[in-house]
């Protein structure tokens, strides 16, 4: 056995071998920051944020801890919102309208925008209900039969109908970890969002759940389009078509995921992602 | 070696006075069941007051009990955790919310006397509706209402906000969050509240005395309107009065009242654990 | 939707803001018939006055009787509660295994969820029998006997609301004094103590804030005589069993004698009030120490 069977293989090689070329054409951002800023009371967690997001691919954003890329992530769908304090300037555009423009129905805009979050969080209801729980506030199933038939499609668009068939109507909480966060991703399908956001999704999962979250992922992508914030570069390399890179608020670089894992403009990335710091 | 002896005594001492507490429990059931015990009897439960002592009973105060206590459950319930909502859902640090709770807990601390002076001069005289069933239970729901939303508040707050941040992620409104998803998981811990309350409720006398519910009723109440007695009342009249055998009543009458009070504790602590094994 | 949600907020807002009419309505209730009371009778009469007979055919109008019973109750009643209360929060706070505290906290808490008629009755006729035997001047109904039930119905009170002081002082406290050698009591006593002085002196004014609230107890066990006396062996009567007794009667509504329950009403709700204060600002205070 050589020596070089056994070296790991660099980001370059993950990205390049996971064959992320998607091309994005002509078609127009689905999701465009312009300008953005962020702030918690008077403290501003992001600063000038402009980045356009392409359709139907998976857009990685990394960086080190508090570099705000949740953050980021929770103003695309208001979810910072429900935070007393915080204020933001500047303008997310989803579709080409402002999200934050006046009059804007924020309860619709998280229909559009799903998010599935770092800890599972399934609700404390059966498996049945979790899933049907949007539909159900949003009224977008009239009879049983209807929802039953939605609920069935979002759980085999998250991998875990087979698992889960012949016991719809127990506690979603006996699930294991990696098994609840497929329940959270079905249920954020259920209500057929055009953008689904991940918040580091597998980060509390072990190598093999976090597999299938990744292979999941790369299916959804053909019908969805996805953000993805990890703290894991191997895990972006591996799976995303474009990264952003943030740090401390602000975003530093924004380019196909082969380029900034081989060949990176900003001498900050470079560091970043050869291991130098974070 | 002497500061050991020290410590070694001060714990003795300690552990003296929580048994003299123990024992004084004790000797008032003792006591009270010696006295009373006799008593007790089924024409006893259903009996109504009698100039004999050996011939009255309780049923008239009795069912004025229930009567005003499902109805003060029926006011102060809903209110209760209806405020509660709007403090830790809705108004969370607004200025005029944490008035509100300053002002909830001052009220915990309102001696139960002075509702009762509020009820007479709000409920029976202003509202007029005179010494009855409504006025007594709105004395009371007033006099629990703290109570209900401290519990109710607690119950909340023991919510993960994961659970809420779930609901908001998938479109829901805050009124169908809290409805849908936080409330039902809240439920023991607002029930539990609730009897809290109730128990407090129904061992009241000082309030229910000023609204002018009468010590020498020989009915059952039938409506809202009725006049009424309950049983701490009773007991606080038949241990007024200077012959002995009354005393033997007074004392069945407490027993009573402490079996109820039994009863309801425990029917909280049952309803939260079935409520908590549907949870888990 | 949206509107369903607006309506919603708002009925959820008045509910909440039945609290704040709560308060209101208790101090309109009670100003009114005192302002009414006190059109006929000088402050002066009221507040300093030695003699209370309201409905007597020349009546007397002075509250100092009333306040003096109240007064010397709840002194006996503080005087049982705070020493064994305190006590009892130390045992609890510093020393006792889980095993006893799951026992004797529910109990503590019977202790405390007993009716006060209940404890009425036992003031009464089982106490003050007993205490007549070792003190044979003592009066059916006096002030010792409902006093020392009244301490022990509130020494749960005490006990929780100092022990819950006492948890809030930092582990890193006691820890410093066992390191230097201190036995659990001086620690308790020199450290733990003096660090939650606040909290259980907040404690302690909040009991005596319930002890003087206090019906039903002193208005079986404690007598109807107004008496300007500190003698615990007497009859007495409180603010609180007088505002029963009156109700109990036939008191025609708007007459003068209507009127004085409420001004000692009034009386006694500033009282409470005053004490709830200063122990509620005295709670923030030992919070900002800790928290």
């Amino acid at each position: 056995m050589s020596k070089a069977a056994i070296v790991p293989p660099s980001l370059a090689e993950v990205a390049a071998r996971s064959g992320q070329q998607q091309p994005v054409g002509d078609r127009p951002p689905k999701i465009q920051a312009e300008r953005l800023n962020f702030f918690y009371a008077e403290t501003r967690a992001l600063e000038d944020i402009s980045v356009a997001i392409h359709p139907n691919i998976v857009t990685a954003f990394i960086g080190p801890s508090g570099c705000g890329k949740s953050t980021f992530l929770r103003t695309l769908n208001r979810m910072n919102d429900i935070i007393p304090g915080t204020r933001v300037e500047g303008k997310v555009l989803i579709d080409e309208a402002d999200i934050y423009g006046p009059g804007v129905d924020v309860v619709a805009l998280r229909r559009r925008v799903g998010m599935v979050f770092q800890k599972s969080n399934p609700f404390p209801k059966s498996i049945f209900d979790n899933v049907a729980y949007g539909l159900r506030i949003n009224g977008m199933a009239g009879s049983r039969s209807e929802l039953s038939a939605r609920v069935e499609e979002s759980l085999h668009q998250a991998a875990l109908w087979d698992e889960v068939k012949d016991r719809l109507e127990a506690s979603a909480l006996a699930l294991s970890g990696g098994q609840q966060q497929r329940l959270c991703i079905a249920r954020a399908l259920a209500v057929r969002p055009d953008i689904l956001l991940m918040d580091e999704p597998a980060s509390a999962l072990d190598p093999i759940a976090t597999q299938r979250i990744e292979e999941l992922v790369y299916d959804l992508k053909k019908t969805y389009t996805i953000v993805i914030v990890t703290h894991n570069m191997q895990q972006a390399a591996r799976v995303s078509d474009y990264t952003a890179f943030f740090w401390l608020g602000r975003l530093v670089e924004y380019d196909r995921t082969d380029k900034m894992f081989t060949n990176p403009s900003e001498k900050l990335t470079e560091d970043y992602v050869t291991g130098r710091f974070g | 070696m002497k500061r050991r002896l020290l410590d070694l005594g001060f714990q003795a001492l300690a552990l003296l006075i929580l048994l003299l507490a123990l024992g004084s429990l004790a000797a008032l059931i003792a006591d009270i069941w010696r006295d009373g015990a006799s008593r007790l009897s089924w024409s006893f439960l259903t009996g109504f007051p009698s100039r004999r002592a050996a011939d009255a009973g309780i049923f008239h105060a009795l069912s004025g009990s229930v009567f005003v206590i499902v109805v003060t459950a029926a006011l102060a319930v809903p209110i209760g955790v209806a405020s509660a909502i709007y403090l830790e859902e809705y108004g969370t640090r607004s200025f005029f919310a944490r008035i509100i709770e300053i002002n909830i807990t001052n009220l915990a601390a309102v001696p139960s006397i002075i509702y009762g002076l509020l009820g007479l001069g709000l409920f029976v005289r202003a509202m007029g509706m005179g010494r009855s069933v409504l006025a007594g239970a709105s004395t009371l729901a007033l006099l629990v209402l703290p109570v209900v939303i401290l519990a109710t508040r607690e119950a909340l707050r023991a919510v993960p906000p994961s659970i809420r941040e779930g609901s908001y992620a998938l479109g829901a409104t805050k009124w169908q969050t809290v409805w849908f998803q936080v409330l039902p998981v809240a439920l023991p811990g607002i029930l539990t509240g609730m009897i809290l309350a109730l128990s407090r409720a129904i061992g009241e006398t000082a309030p229910l005395i000023s609204i002018g519910a009468l010590t020498f009723v020989a009915f059952a109440p039938d409506s809202l309107w009725s006049p009424f007695t309950v049983l701490p009342i009773q007991i606080f009249n038949w241990v007024s009065r200077p012959q002995v055998e009354f005393q033997g009543n007074a004392a069945a009458g407490s027993l009573v009242l402490l079996a109820l009070l039994l009863t309801m504790n425990a029917a909280a602590i049952w309803l939260r654990d079935r409520y908590q094994k549907k949870l888990s | 939707m949206k509107r369903f949600e607006f309506v919603i907020e708002w009925a959820l807002f008045l509910c909440a803001l039945l609290s704040i009419g709560t308060t209101a309505g208790i101090i309109v209730v009670l100003a009114i018939e005192t302002f009414a009371f006190l059109r006929e009778v000088p402050i002066t009469d009221f507040l300093f006055g030695t003699d209370w007979t309201p409905l007597f055919a020349t009546p007397s109008f002075g509250v100092l009787p009333l306040v003096a019973g109240t007064i010397l109750v709840s002194a006996i009643a503080m005087a049982v509660a705070l020493p064994m209360g305190l006590l009892s929060a130390i045992y609890l706070s510093e020393y006792a295994p889980a095993a006893v505290r799951r026992v004797i906290k529910p109990i503590l808490e019977i202790l405390a969820g007993v009716p006060t008629v209940v404890y009425g009755y036992f003031a009464l006729l089982f106490v003050t029998p007993i205490l007549q035997r070792f003190i044979p001047g003592l009066a059916g109904f006096n002030a010792l006997g409902p006093g020392i039930v009244m301490g022990i119905m509130i020494l749960p009170l005490v006990s929780s609301l100092s022990e819950d002081a006492m948890q809030g002082v930092p582990r890193g406290l006691r820890e410093g004094a066992y390191a230097l050698g201190a036995t659990r009591m001086q620690t308790s006593l020199s450290v733990v103590l003096p660090a939650a002085f606040s909290g259980v002196t907040a404690a302690f004014i909040l009991a005596a804030s319930r002890a003087v609230g206090e019906t039903m107890i002193v208005a079986i066990a404690a007598g109807q005589q107004p008496r300007l006396t500190l003698n615990p062996l007497v009859p007495v009567e409180t603010m609180t069993a007088y505002i029963v007794q009156v109700s109990l009667g036939d008191t025609p509504q708007g007459t003068l004698e209507y009127r004085t329950i409420f001004a000692v009403g009034m009386l006694l709700f500033l009282g409470t009030f005053g004490l709830n204060l200063v122990s509620a600002w005295l709670r923030e205070r030992y919070r900002e120490e800790y928290a």
